[in-house]
């Protein structure tokens, strides 16, 4: 990969922030991931220049696979300026002065942290994932070396037994987030606490997933087309979150909402969690039942120039 | 007393040493175990009961000596020489260990129901329903209310522990079972009532049970066979019956003498 290897002055960086054989370890890691898909790969995990919990593994991924010609979206929540995301755009515009974006289909490189966007990806794009605790068995087995012992043999019977506590207590599997997957018949592998809603996108997804705990130091991989399958039990089916109500601002409908307090007298409303996606809806003229007619919209922006004067 | 008309015994040992450094675990074991068999290893603390134990039951590799095992398609294997896949599947179907602190043995953070069920879904049952209902249904056997069945272990009682450890153990129908000083610390009349149910569940199910204790009444109550252990070696083996009514070994008349009376 020399198109990103530079000679740089003294204070620069180098492309991407990490150095060269730190991105080739990286990419080894990668590529190991992807040859054996849901495998936790274990990488040697460099300090960043921001605190563990921001996302320190999807960051060194992402640097480890940019090049000069890509395009960056980086996603917090499925928002692209919340304050993750635009610390991490940052951070890139800097150090390797690449091209970002919030259009997920002009992207090459989608870095995320707990969502996939609503518009299918597609083979020319590459989403990586910011992973906290990349080992699904953890908080049932706290012991690392039984954990791995029990991918190598595939004895994952413990992954039933937390979907089974969740029924006896709750009637329903009530995991949300951080939902349990096979992939490719082989692994169970966490696919980071996305909401289970967006397990269904990660079957059979077009683009190349690529998940990264910096902490845990360690990277896995969906390549292209696997068969992901959430865990679940015969009589209880797994299932997606539904609401019952559209997007307050664009009236989508089959997409992830998230609620949003208005005042302290139980106003509330849901709009898109993929703010991309939300936007691009009402610029095609889609409007929920919540949003502001335009000529409003027009009339308020006079109101706040007249203010300003 | 010929109650074993099996002609192939279920597990054989030999010679099975282990030592821990210069000093000795247990040394030179050998014996054979038929199918239904209940054999008690009895001994004072130390006297290599528990190593014994271990080694059997392929937590501890022995230093030296072979363990054959029958396994269910009939074929003698050497325990030490299956793969680690294959001596997981058999601890978790064809075998038992029931600890004598139950915390142990069973997971306290999940439910009594999902710690009977665990082994079913380990073998891949995948129905909640059937799953749950032979929770239930094997609770009762060890005389746990079904109420109980969401309840956490860590609100149970010792003797309730104790018995849902051996309903977890017991759910995939083992044919041997190690039992490590089952009825320890738990008083009196709750130890009588766990011998009686333990007593009953291996008769029913045919079960054939290695058990270490120091307490002879509970290998009186329980076994076919006893061992006697003292320092690592095995000084006098044979019909409980008969060993404790008429003890041989010096050791062994001590220890029969020694039982406190009322």
């Amino acid at each position: 990969m020399n198109d990103t290897a530079q000679i740089f002055e003294q204070g620069e960086y180098n492309f991407a922030y990490l150095d060269e054989q730190t991105k080739r370890m990286i990419r080894r890691a990668i590529l190991k991931g992807i040859a054996i898909p849901g495998y936790q790969v274990p990488f040697a995990s460099r300090e960043m220049p921001m605190p563990y919990g921001w996302g320190t593994g999807g960051v060194q991924v992402t640097a480890a696979i940019l090049g000069k010609d890509d395009c960056l979206k980086m996603i917090d929540q499925g928002s692209d300026d919340t304050t993750n995301a635009v610390s991490l755009r940052g951070f890139f515009e800097k150090t390797a002065g690449v091209r970002t974006t919030f259009e997920t289909s002009e992207a090459s490189v989608i870095q995320t942290r707990h969502r996939i966007p609503e518009k299918t990806l597609r083979e020319d794009q590459i989403i990586v994932f910011q992973v906290p605790i990349p080992e699904p068995l953890r908080f049932l087995e706290p012991r690392e070396t039984e954990t791995r012992k029990m991918h190598a043999l595939e004895d994952y019977g413990l992954m039933h037994v937390k979907l089974y506590e969740d029924i006896a207590k709750n009637g329903h599997i009530a995991t949300t987030y951080a939902y349990p997957v096979k992939v490719n018949d082989r692994y169970v592998m966490d696919p980071s606490p996305t909401p289970k809603f967006d397990n269904p996108k990660i079957d059979q997804m077009a683009a190349l997933q690529l998940y990264g705990a910096g902490r845990e130091k360690r990277i896995y991989a969906i390549p292209p087309y696997t068969k992901v399958k959430s865990l679940d039990f015969e009589d209880y089916p797994f299932e997606v979150q539904k609401f019952d109500k559209p997007c307050g601002l664009c009236g989508a409908e089959n997409v992830y909402l998230d609620e949003v307090i208005l005042d302290d007298k139980g106003g509330r409303m849901f709009v898109c969690s993929d703010s991309d996606y939300c936007e691009e809806r009402r610029a095609d003229g889609h409007l929920g039942p919540m949003a502001a007619d335009p000529a409003a919209h027009q009339f308020g922006a006079t109101q706040a120039e007249e203010t300003a004067r | 007393m010929n109650a074993f008309p099996t002609t192939d015994p279920l597990l054989q040992v030999h010679n099975v040493t282990r030592y821990y450094g210069d000093r000795i675990g247990c040394a030179d074991v050998s014996f054979d175990l038929w199918p239904g068999e209940v054999l008690a290893i009895v001994g004072e603390s130390g006297s290599g009961k528990t190593t014994l134990l271990n080694c059997l039951s392929t937590r501890l590799a022995p230093t030296a000596g072979a363990i054959e095992y029958r396994m269910r398609d009939g074929t003698m294997r050497n325990l030490y020489q299956l793969t680690e896949a294959e001596r997981r599947l058999l601890m978790r179907t064809d075998w038992g260990f029931v600890h004598q602190n139950a915390a142990e043995g069973l997971r306290m953070n999940v439910s009594a129901g999902a710690n009977v069920g665990e082994r079913l879904m380990a073998v891949g049952e995948r129905h909640y329903g059937n799953i749950r209902s032979t929770a239930d249904d094997w609770m009762g056997r060890v005389e746990i209310d079904s109420d109980r069945i969401d309840d956490d272990p860590r609100s149970f009682s010792g003797g309730m522990r104790q018995r849902l450890q051996i309903a977890r153990n017991l759910v995939t129908r083992p044919r041997l079972v190690f039992m490590d000083e089952p009825t320890g610390g738990l008083d009196v009349s709750v130890q009588a009532r766990l011998l009686d149910l333990l007593r009953r569940l291996v008769a029913d199910l045919g079960l054939s049970v290695v058990i270490v204790t120091h307490d002879l009444a509970v290998a009186r109550l329980l076994s076919h066979r006893i061992m006697v252990m003292r320092h690592g070696n095995v000084i006098e083996s044979g019909l409980t019956d008969q060993v404790l009514d008429d003890p041989r070994e010096p050791y062994t008349q001590l220890l029969v003498s020694s039982i406190l009376q009322v």
